[in-house]
Parts: structure tokens; sequence; C-alpha cells
């Protein structure tokens, strides 16, 4: 079995075993990136989004094989010192309550402000429902993105 | 040990530091063998219960121990902080420790009932003052002056006649040999500078970074992974098991029975072990496993229903009475009667279920994990193992939610027998359809209403009686059936109304499925039904809500100042567009009180929530912006719990089984929230995370009512058909 490589926030990655394993738990257990974390195992709550070529997947439910070649992106992968805009809105506006799902939040607004920089409430519902928060800090999440993307003019 | 080694060293650490004395740490001294007990501080100054949670060392550096574990609710901030706050010194130059159950550190290593401020605010304060004036006597007799000249500010202590200050490091060592206060004196509330202001929670950084270490994320060398199958039907024994296919998957080490307990339940399971999660997952769904069921296939959620139909007739144990229910309302010239139900929830915290463990030589154990229970942990697994409590360490991990389903340790249990049946580290992590499958549950409540009112529509009695299964009876096995559970009549005889003949009562169910504490427990089904009852009184009195409400509210009551706040902020009186509804609730439990709001439109077949008003009672708050964050959250859930499916069973089984078919609420389901906190710094003090909870369902449904004359008295309903 070749190993599959792909490129793990800027850095090689070579994973040797399953190809069908997926990409969240080579995240987790073989690159020892805990940031990205499991919550359904069927893409139905985003806790392991992460960007694959820019654009957020679910980690769970997406093949290994699938990243060969490819750039993925974890939430270690935005920022070194917790200073992305995105990181920075949600710490002014105190967003997480108990924070597992969080990492799948900041992944997706990251991504949300990347394609749209002036997000309509409407845009945000469209990239931000597809990860549960149980704490329900979606109040803060939705003001939090309208922060960062001023942040992001600034 | 790369990642977890600190708390090991950390537990030498404090050995080491007590017995050559350097450094305060308060309320613990050191005995010959090096071992630790509460020093005289705890004894001395009872009744405030000292324990030892601050360390000063001669470097300077502050540390706090936390018994409160983070389940989102913000106790890494506030619990700390109402010891920073007497200490003078601003938490973000303090490192926050978890006490991890252990002994010195005495009860109330756990969080419920929202209890963690209200349970904890004059000995976590005590703790702090008294540190202080340990540090300002060391100073003084120093510099040889007197101790009002000095005072503490900013981990430091000053002279005022002179300028001249030192850092608490530098009086770490004189100041732990100092009799500890037997009074300390508590700052004046008006000179608060941490308690009570909006003040950014540490962990906070972390959970948006990813770096926030869960129970999940624990890594152990050597450790090996679990899954654990169990029977799908509650009750089964296992009969048998072919593993030949799952031990051909590669990573597969080997299998394992192991078994669940909690409560009066033990479930028995075959763990497949393998050197990868993944593998683990594989080989489990190889396993072929032959289940008895005992009959109990045929346990059914419309049987269960129908049942409780039946014994809603019988006559309930009372719980509480006021006046003569029986005659007022024989005689009353009318009568209402309506009959509420309400389904099993899970508690889907979005981290599940886990646990590390490592079971080592001399039956010493180690384990991870994410708890709301660390002394739990500490004496269950003692006892189940029959083990000395000292050979457990406990690293607890921040929580990926709880909401009760972390109050039982049956997910810790298992990993510990696993691992001493291997001799290896095992992590167990459940499946997302492990968690909702497999319970505790929060249980339904059937609840039948009589009201008896005079002909114009004054309330002369009131019966709510409750008919469901009992959580005490799933978890105590002494629990004795025939006297009211008190948990599933929850404070149906505390809400502040006049109502001369008032009685509640219970018809207790069996049941063999495993039942937990959710948050806000029972008040979130019973204030759907009696609060929802109290709109249909309202209603046949021809009377307002609000206006209804308060004429019925004990004039001075906590209640009315809500209402009377509620009405104002959401400015009731407002003609609100064509289409709309409002409702407003209250419910007045264990947790505290709070009154919602909610406005609807609606659209099409259905309702649209437009807008939520809280107004949560307090008394006394350490951070407001965490008291808001958990109303919008108990908001969220609330909403989830009314208009998302429960919980059913059919042939035995659990029908939901992930976020597909036990949909939460999402982002675009989320109505704006305004949160209103009353906290006049009065020496009561509230809790904060679960009264949001118990007024959404009712305030929604009574709302539904205003918008469409529809009657709700079945939850969940669909908000898009009503």
């Amino acid at each position: 079995m070749a190993p599959i490589s792909f490129t793990l926030n800027n850095k090689n990655f070579s994973f040797e075993g399953d190809p069908q394993m997926p990409l969240l738990w080579v995240i987790r257990d073989f690159a020892g990136l805990k940031g990205t974390k499991f919550g359904c195992g069927i893409a139905q709550c985003g806790a392991c989004t992460v960007h694959l070529d820019g654009t957020p997947v679910r980690s769970c439910s997406l093949p290994v094989s699938v990243a060969a070649g490819k750039k993925v992106t974890t939430i270690e992968g935005i920022s070194d010192n917790i200073d992305h805009a995105v990181q920075k809105a949600w710490i002014e506006l105190q967003v997480p309550q108990c924070g597992y799902c969080q990492s799948g939040q900041v992944m997706a607004a990251v991504a949300l402000l990347k394609r749209t920089p002036n997000p309509t409430d409407k845009d945000i519902d469209t990239a931000m429902q597809g990860i549960i928060c149980r704490c329900g800090t979606y109040p803060r999440i939705r003001a939090a993105i309208h922060r960062a993307a001023g942040l992001m003019k600034a | 040990m790369k990642k977890t080694g600190s708390s090991l060293e950390r537990r030498d650490f404090i050995r080491l530091t007590g017995m050559t004395g350097t450094g305060l740490f308060l309320g613990l001294r050191s005995l010959a063998n090096g071992l630790f007990e509460p020093a005289s501080l705890r004894d001395a100054a009872a009744p405030l219960q000292l324990t030892p949670f601050v360390h000063i060392e001669p470097s300077g550096k502050i540390i706090i121990f936390n018994i409160k574990p983070e389940i989102g609710q913000g106790t890494w901030q506030s619990v700390p902080t109402m010891i920073a706050e007497e200490l003078e010194v601003p938490l973000d130059q303090v490192e926050i420790v978890n006490s991890n159950g252990a002994k010195i550190f005495g009860q109330g290593q756990s969080v419920g009932g929202s209890y963690s401020i209200r349970g904890h605010y004059q000995q976590m304060r005590g703790v702090g003052a008294s540190a202080r004036e340990m540090l300002l006597q060391a100073a003084a007799s120093q510099w040889g002056v007197p101790v009002t000249e000095c005072y503490a500010d900013n981990a430091r202590i000053h002279h005022r006649p002179s300028g001249k200050s030192l850092g608490y490091g530098e009086l770490s060592e004189a100041a732990a040999k100092l009799p500890v206060p037997k009074e300390p004196k508590l700052k004046d509330p008006k000179d608060f500078k941490q308690i009570g202001k909006v003040v950014p929670r540490p962990d906070v950084p972390l959970k948006s970074s990813g770096r926030a270490v869960f129970g999940i994320d624990a890594e152990v060398p050597g450790m090996v992974y679990a899954s654990v199958l169990r029977s799908p039907v509650f009750g089964s024994r296992l009969t048998g098991y072919d593993d030949s296919a799952a031990l051909k998957i590669k990573g597969v080490i080997g299998t394992r029975k192991c078994e669940r307990i909690i409560g009066i339940a033990r479930y028995e399971g075959i763990a497949v072990i393998a050197d990868n999660y993944w593998a683990a997952l594989q080989g489990r769904k190889a396993l072929k496993a032959t289940w008895d069921n005992q009959g109990k296939d045929s346990f059914n959620s419309a049987a269960f229903e129908k049942q409780a139909k039946e014994m809603s007739k019988q006559a309930g144990l009372v719980d509480h009475q006021e006046g003569d229910f029986e005659k007022a309302f024989a005689s009353a010239p009318v009568k209402l009667e309506a009959y509420y139900e309400t389904p099993f929830a899970a508690h889907a915290p979005m981290e599940p279920m886990n646990c590390t463990a490592y079971w080592q030589a001399g039956d010493k154990v180690d384990i991870w994990t994410s708890t709301q229970v660390p002394d739990d942990i500490m004496s269950s697994v003692p006892a189940e193992f029959k083990i000395p409590a000292e050979n457990v360490q406990l690293h607890m991990q921040f929580n990926g939610g709880g909401f009760g389903r972390r109050l039982v340790s049956d997910y810790v249990l298992d990993a510990v027998s696993l691992s001493k049946q291997l001799g290896k580290p095992v992590k167990t992590i459940w499946t997302r359809e492990d968690d909702m499958e497999q319970g505790p549950f929060r249980p339904p409540t059937y609840s039948a209403l009589k009201a008896g009112l005079a002909a114009d529509g004054t309330l002369l009695a009131l019966e709510h009686k409750v008919i469901s299964p009992s959580i005490e009876a799933t978890l105590d096995k002494n629990h004795d059936t025939t006297k009211v559970s008190k948990t599933m009549t929850e404070a149906l005889g505390e809400q502040h109304y006049v109502i001369p003949n008032l009685r509640s009562s219970y018809v207790y169910m069996p049941i063999h499925v495993p039942l937990l504490y959710w948050r806000a427990v029972t008040s979130t089904t019973l204030a759907f039904s009696h609060e929802c009852f109290i709109d249909e009184l309202a209603a046949r009195a021809k009377k307002d809500p609000m206006a209804y409400r308060l004429d019925l509210v004990k004039k001075g009551s906590d209640t009315e100042r809500v209402l009377r706040k509620l009405k104002e902020v959401s400015n009731w009186d407002r003609k609100l567009p064509a289409g709309w509804g409002r409702g407003v609730a209250q419910y007045n439990f264990f947790a505290g009180l709070c009154g919602q709001v909610v406005e609807v439109s609606k659209q099409g077949k259905g309702v649209k929530i437009e807008k939520v008003y809280a107004v949560i009672d307090m008394g006394t708050i350490v951070n407001p912006d965490t008291v808001k964050g958990q109303v919008e959250g108990a908001i969220a859930m609330a909403i989830s719990a009314a208009v998302k499916p429960g919980i059913t069973f059919d042939k035995g089984r659990t029908q939901q089984s992930n976020f597909h078919n036990y949909p939460v609420l999402r982002i675009n389901e989320m109505p704006v929230v305004e949160v209103h906190i009353l906290a006049d710094g009065g020496p009561t003090i509230k809790g904060a995370g679960e009264p949001g909870l118990p007024p959404l369902a009712p305030a929604l449904c009574n709302a539904v009512f205003a918008a469409t004359g529809k009657r709700i008295r079945r939850l969940p309903f669909d908000i898009n058909a009503v």
C-alpha cells in the first residue's frame, strides 16, 4: 500500500494505512492534531470541519485517500498566535461555552469570510448551519462573524 | 507522558512543596509521612469550610485550584474569580488548575443544579481573603509597621505611608508560616474589581484555537482504542458472539467483554480493541453477537404513552397541598381539565462520552476524562474495583458539554475495566449512535391538570398530577416507589401563585431504560404543562395572560418582580403586527427563576419564533456576560426540546441514532434573544445555567395560541405545521 501524502498546515504529511480511514482520525490520531473534533461521524454536526484546498469539508466522512496531493488546513493551521480576525472576534465577543464545536465553527467562519468578505445574516445562516452548537452560542457566532468581517477590512 | 505529564508531576510537586514548606499553600499542612490533610485552617474557619485552593510560589507564580468542572457554564473563570477578587490578583495573572477530585479539596467537586456560584460564594471568597490577610501580616512584620498601614493590590502588598511594596512571591514563605485567620474580612462588594464585572474568560482563546484539551484528546503512550458493542434493546443478555471477522481487520488486537454500570442497571458489552479507533470501529461492525432480549423487545412509545393516559385516572400520591382541592373542585361551577405530554430527551453533548484509563502495576489507575463529577469518579472507581481511593489519579479535562449526561461515570468504569483486563492504557470513545441509543434519557412527564373556577373565571382550585417514571428509581435500588419521587413533581409547590386550593400529586410508572437528570431536569417538562394550563385559565377568564398572572402572583414575590420586568422589557402592551402572537411563562425551581416572553409570527401553516425576551432573577452575580450566555444557550436547548423530535422507542430499541433523526437547533433557526438580568447584589444568589430553559416551551406554545388559536398540549410539536 503506497502512502497517502498531502499537505497538512503547510507541512508534508504521509499516512500509511487504510485509505478508507476518515481524514478526521488521521489528523487526530496519526498527525496528533487534536483541535479537530469528532462529533457525529456522519457529516451532520460539523465539529470536524477542516479546509481541503480552502473549502470547508467534514473530515469525519471524508476518506483520507481523497486528500492525496491536496492542501489540508486545520484549526491549528489558521494562525500561530490565535490572532486570525475570526479568532479575535471570537475572543472579543466571548463566543465559546463548552468550546467543543468551536474549531468547526471557526473553520467554517474563516472559509465564509474568504469567499464572502461582507456576509449578510442569510449568508451566515447558509455557511454556518452545518455546524451544531449544543450550548447555543449561535447569537454570538453571528455577531462575531460580522465583527471579524469588520476587523478584516480595517 | 508528553501531554498529560504535567498533572502527574503536579501531584508530586504539591507534595514536595508542602514538605519543604516553601511558598504559601493555603490550607495544607504536611505530615511526617508526606501526606496531607486539611489544615487547621479548615477547622478554625468553620463555617467557611476552607480547603486548599491557593498556592503562591516564591517566584510569584499564583495557582488557584478549581473544583468546578468547566462544561461550558463558565466556572473556569467564575469560580477562581471569587478567590482572586479577595486575593487582589487579576485572574489573568493566575494559573488555574483542576482539583481532579482530590480528597484534600473536600466536598463539592462536581457541577450540577446551577450551584457553582451560590454554593461556594462565601467559601471561595473566604479562601482568597485569608490568603490576603496572611500576606498583609507577613509584609507588616517584615517592615515592622502596623498591618493597618498596608494594603493589597495587584499581587503586591503596599505600605501606604512609605510607598514601598513587596510581591506576593517574596512574601509567600513567611506568610505560609502564619496562623490562618479565623474570620477573614471579606471585601465590601462596592470595592469589587472582578466580581460582578464582565471579565474575559481565560478558556475562550484556548477554545477559539483548538488548544483546549478535552477528555477525548487524552494521549497516553502505548494506549489502545476501544469501541463497545451493546444490545440495542435495553435489558438484553448476551448469549454469544463471534469475533472471527473482527479479528481479521488490520489493527484489531482483540475483543473483551465489559460491563456498563449505570444506576441500578448493568449492561453487557463486547469491546473491540485496536491500535487505532477507526480499526476498532470496523472491528465492531464485523462482530456478530446474539442477545436474549428478555421480553424487553416489546417496549414501545405508543404503548407507554397509552399506559400513562390510563394511569392518569389513578389517584396520585400527594406531593404538595394547600386548602382542600377535592372539596373546592367538586363545588366549583366551572371545571377545566387538560392532559399534557412530553417526550424522552437525549442530552447529546457535542463531545461523545469517552475515557482513557490506565491500570498499572500495584492496582494504581490513572483516568483522563470529561466529567461533571470528579468526586463521583474518585469514589465509584475504588468501590467498583475494590482498590484504595489513593490509588486513583484523575486528570480532568475540559468537558465538551454536559447538560447532566456527565453526572454519571458509566463510561469511566467500563474504560477502567478494559484497561485492567489488558494491562494497557485504553481509550474508549462512544459513537454518536451509542450516545443517543443507549441513554440515559430525560424521562417524559405526563400531566393531568384540573381546575375549578368561579363563574367569572376566578381560580378556586388547581390540581397538577404528574404521571411519569422516576429518575431516582433507575439510579438507586433503595428508592421507595410507594413515595412521591420529588424530582418528578419538581417545584409544582414552589410557584408564587396564590391558589387557595392547590394540590400536586404523582403516579409512578415503572420503566427499564436508564434515566438521568437533564439540564433543568423535570422543570423542563412541568413548566410546559403548568404554565400552558395557567394560560388556559387566563383564556377561560377572558384575561390577558400577563395581567392574569400579575393578578394571581403573590405580591412582593420574586416572580412578581420578574413578571413586571418582563412586561416592561417586552413592551407587552405594544400592538403586534397582524399574524403575530406573544406568550409569557415563568418557572421558579431549585436552580432559580426566569421568565420569558416569546413572539411568533404565522408563516404559512406554521409559525416562526421572532424574538425571545428573558428576565433572569439572580441576586448576586460573578460574570454578567456568562449569565447572559447561559440564558441564550438555555433558550436554544429549550427550543430544540420543544420543536425537534424527542426520543422514542419501538421493539425495545431507541429509534433515534444521530443528528439526522434527532436534530437539534441550528444557527438559521435561532431567534433573536434579549436577556435582562435582575441582580441587585443582595445576599440571595440564584443559579444561571438552568433557569433559562423551563419557561421557553410554555411561552412559545402560549404565543402559538395567541397567534393561531391552537392550543399545544404535546411536545414536541411541528413548528412548521401547527
